[in-house]
């Protein structure tokens, strides 16, 4: 099953290698990873996503609590949450098909956040499904560049994941 | 003020650090020079860093404190590797400092550097790269916590030339206390997953207590054996364990696993309920884990959580400190364990008959036939055995011979027994026994080897002369890689790819040469009589080695069956099998 672990960790240097140097040793699969500072200067939020059994998650968990750098962790998918990730791509976008990609991106609600005569640059936010959706809607032809960012959450409700 | 290096040599001071294991180089050499002006840390010169490591293992298997090592950057920092991975696979606690290349130097490939950090991040419990003089006190403060407390291991403290400059003085406090936030071992294990135990066990009809080395690291043998005398269950300790239980006491089975004894093994597979305690249900232990044990419910009490339900399902986990949690389960069982009734007792008299009935196999019954001259290693051990009065501290290399030593001399202290079980490294022996040595200037330490082990660190000889450790070498010698050669006979139709030991060296003129005494032993008869002279009084404070040419064609058995075998699969003898 996909899962989606979010982790404070020390902000220091080291310790984001530890995490994923974890994962290559033990052998745990890494899908998407993200990683940033967060509004604590001394903490970073790292979300990554691996596929996992139930026993393989509860490894992964308690191995990266091990870690003396991991402050505090929480499996998303063990309840509710809200997942995003965002992508940029940049399309061929010639004549008829100008008209067409811009319907798209609307029904997904992406935005164009550059044009030139020959291309389009859309920013689209979202679940995985729904960047993998878009991404399929495009030809295979006219997609000439993609970046994703990772998955990014958060529990629903109440519930955070603080010190 | 101080200068780093001198704030380093104070800190270690600070933790009551008595002996540090290394050798020099351009990184450490502010360090060197900051040992050098004072004189309560004592410096051992090792003859190869890996020694300096295992050495500094032995120190802290048989004292319980952390061993501490000092190696310079680049080679000096890689040939500490195997034995911080050593020490890493058997929990045991360490703090490594490695010299670095100066700070504006790191990350351009420079002389003798080396991503230590990086090098060893699979193989600690943690590491610092050290950025500033003024933060070393807090570093290293941090470094024995860690190492020290919760599951133990070792910890890297990588420090560049510079932070240690005897021209750059910065102000020095060390710190009374330390506290990570993100790093809090268990204190006590959960009361009510204790109180389930304690009913399971009170309920039990073929119970098994199986014991490992965290009993030993967690100091909890006193109270494993006040539980176990309580109760009158059988007990079981793996390769790790051994010693945690008085082997000789009756209630005991011997060693469980690969290399476990017929009854443990068969007790194993056929109980009930299992009270895991300190052990981590490792591959060589349970052979095919999804045949492990099929009737057995399991208690498993361990101080890292992670190593709960890792390889095997359990049933009740309880994550704390053995000493507490034994603590706990005695308090208990004292209270409740009158309430056991007459059937029970009866159910476990049955078992226990059950269990007497495999012990009469006496699988641990050397074989001989008649006109058979040659010296079996298991006499060897037994002989040592009878020689020591079965008190010295033992450590091993990794073959053949160290699994004839755990099963032929039994334990009946912890601490006693020392030996690589989770990485199982050759070469470990001899600075292991040095290490013991070192804390334990007074007693008997032996180092059972074998010809191709003790070849891997035989340059620690020359320590030994230097710092007179009186060390008792035992090489089992059979003029092959025993182990590899058992599993070519057994899988390889008795291919024996190089598994030949060729060219080996007059071990007796080797020993010599360093000024060790040396004797060389082929004959069973004589066997006794040197040993005698060996353990003598004369000879107390010498380095003997002892070159015992055994029979090369001697299997270790029992041996689990594999692959696809459960507990209960051994061969008994060669081509026997349950
Ligand atoms: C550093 C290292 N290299 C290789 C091995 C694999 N190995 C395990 S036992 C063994 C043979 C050891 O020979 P010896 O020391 O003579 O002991 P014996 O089995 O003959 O008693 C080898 C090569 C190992 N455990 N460690
Ligand atoms: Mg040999």
């Amino acid at each position: 099953m996909r899962r989606i672990i979010s982790v404070l960790i020390e902000n220091e240097a080291g310790a984001l290698s530890r995490v994923i140097g974890l994962f290559a040793q033990r052998n745990y699969n890494i899908e998407s990873l993200t990683v940033a500072p967060t509004e604590d200067e001394t903490l970073s939020r790292l979300t990554l996503t691996t596929e996992a059994s139930d026993k393989q998650v509860e490894q992964i968990t308690k191995q990266l609590n091990k870690l003396i750098e991991v402050v505090k962790l929480v499996d998303l998918t063990d309840g509710e949450h809200i997942e995003r990730e965002l992508m940029l791509i940049k399309l061929k976008a010639a004549g008829a098909q100008r008209a067409e990609i811009k319907r798209t991106a609307d029904i997904f609600r992406g935005q164009i956040v550059d044009v030139t005569n020959a291309t389009y640059t859309i920013q689209l936010t979202g679940t995985t499904e729904k960047l993998d959706a878009f991404l399929r809607s495009m030809a295979d032809s006219t997609i000439m560049e993609v970046v994703r960012s990772g998955v990014s959450g958060l529990s629903r409700g109440e519930k955070i994941l603080a010190l | 003020m101080l200068s780093g290096g001198d704030i380093l040599i104070r800190s270690l001071q600070e933790e009551n650090v008595d002996h540090v294991f290394g050798y020099p180089g351009g990184a450490v050499l502010h360090i060197y020079d900051a040992l050098f002006r004072q004189n309560k840390v004592k410096h051992v010169l090792v003859r190869h860093e890996q020694a300096a490591t295992h050495m500094a293992d032995g120190y802290a298997r048989s004292t319980g404190l952390p061993g501490v090592v000092l190696v310079t950057s680049g080679p000096g920092a890689t040939n500490a590797v195997t034995g911080i991975a050593t020490a890493y696979m058997d929990s045991i606690p360490m703090v490594v400092i490695s010299g670095q290349v100066q700070s504006h130097l790191i990350g351009t490939d420079s002389f003798q550097e080396t991503d230590m950090v990086g090098i060893s991040r699979p193989i600690v419990k943690h590491s610092f790269l050290v950025k500033k003089a003024e933060d070393i006190p807090m570093i290293i403060k941090k470094a024995f916590y860690i190492a020290t407390t919760g599951r133990p291991g070792p910890v890297v403290v990588d420090i560049p030339k510079d932070i240690t400059n005897p021209t750059d003085l910065v102000e020095y406090e060390y710190p009374s206390d330390v506290a990570i936030r993100s790093y809090s071992p268990a204190g006590k294990g959960h009361t009510g997953q204790i109180k389930k135990a304690i009913s399971m066990l009170l309920n039990a009809e073929r119970p098994m207590i199986y014991a490992g080395g965290g009993v030993i690291q967690g100091n909890g043998s006193e109270l494993l054996v006040t539980l176990c005398r309580k109760v009158g269950f059988p007990v079981t300790n793996t390769l790790m364990g051994l010693g945690a239980f008085p082997a000789t006491d009756s209630q005991f089975l011997g060693m469980l696993g690969m290399h476990g004894t017929y009854e443990a093994n068969m007790a194993m597979h056929h109980c009930d309920l299992i009270l895991a305690v300190g052990a981590r249900f490792d591959d060589r232990v349970t052979n095919t884990v999804s045949k492990f044990c099929p009737n057995a419910k399991i208690i498993h009490v361990d101080i890292d959580p992670a190593s709960i339900a890792k390889n095997v399902d359990v049933d009740v986990p309880i994550v704390g400190p053995v000493v507490s949690v034994l603590s706990e389960m005695n308090a208990l069982l004292e209270a409740n364990w009158v309430n056991r009734t007459d059937d029970q007792e009866k159910l476990l008299a049955e078992w226990w008959s059950q269990i007497e009935g495999w012990r009469k196999q006496d699988c641990l019954a050397v074989e001989r036939d008649e006109h058979d001259t040659q010296i079996k290693p298991q006499e060897a051990v037994q002989a040592v055995y009878r020689a020591t009065n079965g008190t010295s501290y033992v450590t091993t290399d990794v073959g053949q011979h160290q699994m004839f030593a755990a099963l032929y001399y039994p334990f009946d202290e912890p601490r006693k027994w020392i030996n690589s079980g989770g990485l199982g490294t050759m070469g470990f022996g001899l600075p292991a026994a040095m290490g013991v040595q070192m804390a334990f200037p007074e007693e008997v330490v032996t180092c059972i080897t074998g010809e191709g082990s003790i070849q891997m660190n035989i340059q620690e000889l020359s320590t030994c002369s230097q710092y007179g450790l009186p060390v008792k070498v035992i090489n089992l010698n059979n003029r092959s890689l025993g182990m590899v050669k058992q599993w070519q006979d057994m899988q390889y139709d008795g291919r024996h790819s190089h598994s030949y030991m060729d060219s080996l060296p007059d071990f007796v003129a080797l020993v010599e040469s360093y000024g060790h005494i040396g004797f060389k032993v082929d004959r069973l008869d004589e066997l006794e009589d040197v040993l005698a002279e060996v353990y003598s009084e004369k000879l107390k404070n010498r380095l003997v080695f002892v070159d015992i040419q055994t029979d090369p064609e001697v299997h270790v058995y029992p041996m689990h069956v594999a692959p696809n075998g459960s507990m209960r699969d051994m061969w008994l003898k060669k081509g026997v099998r349950t």
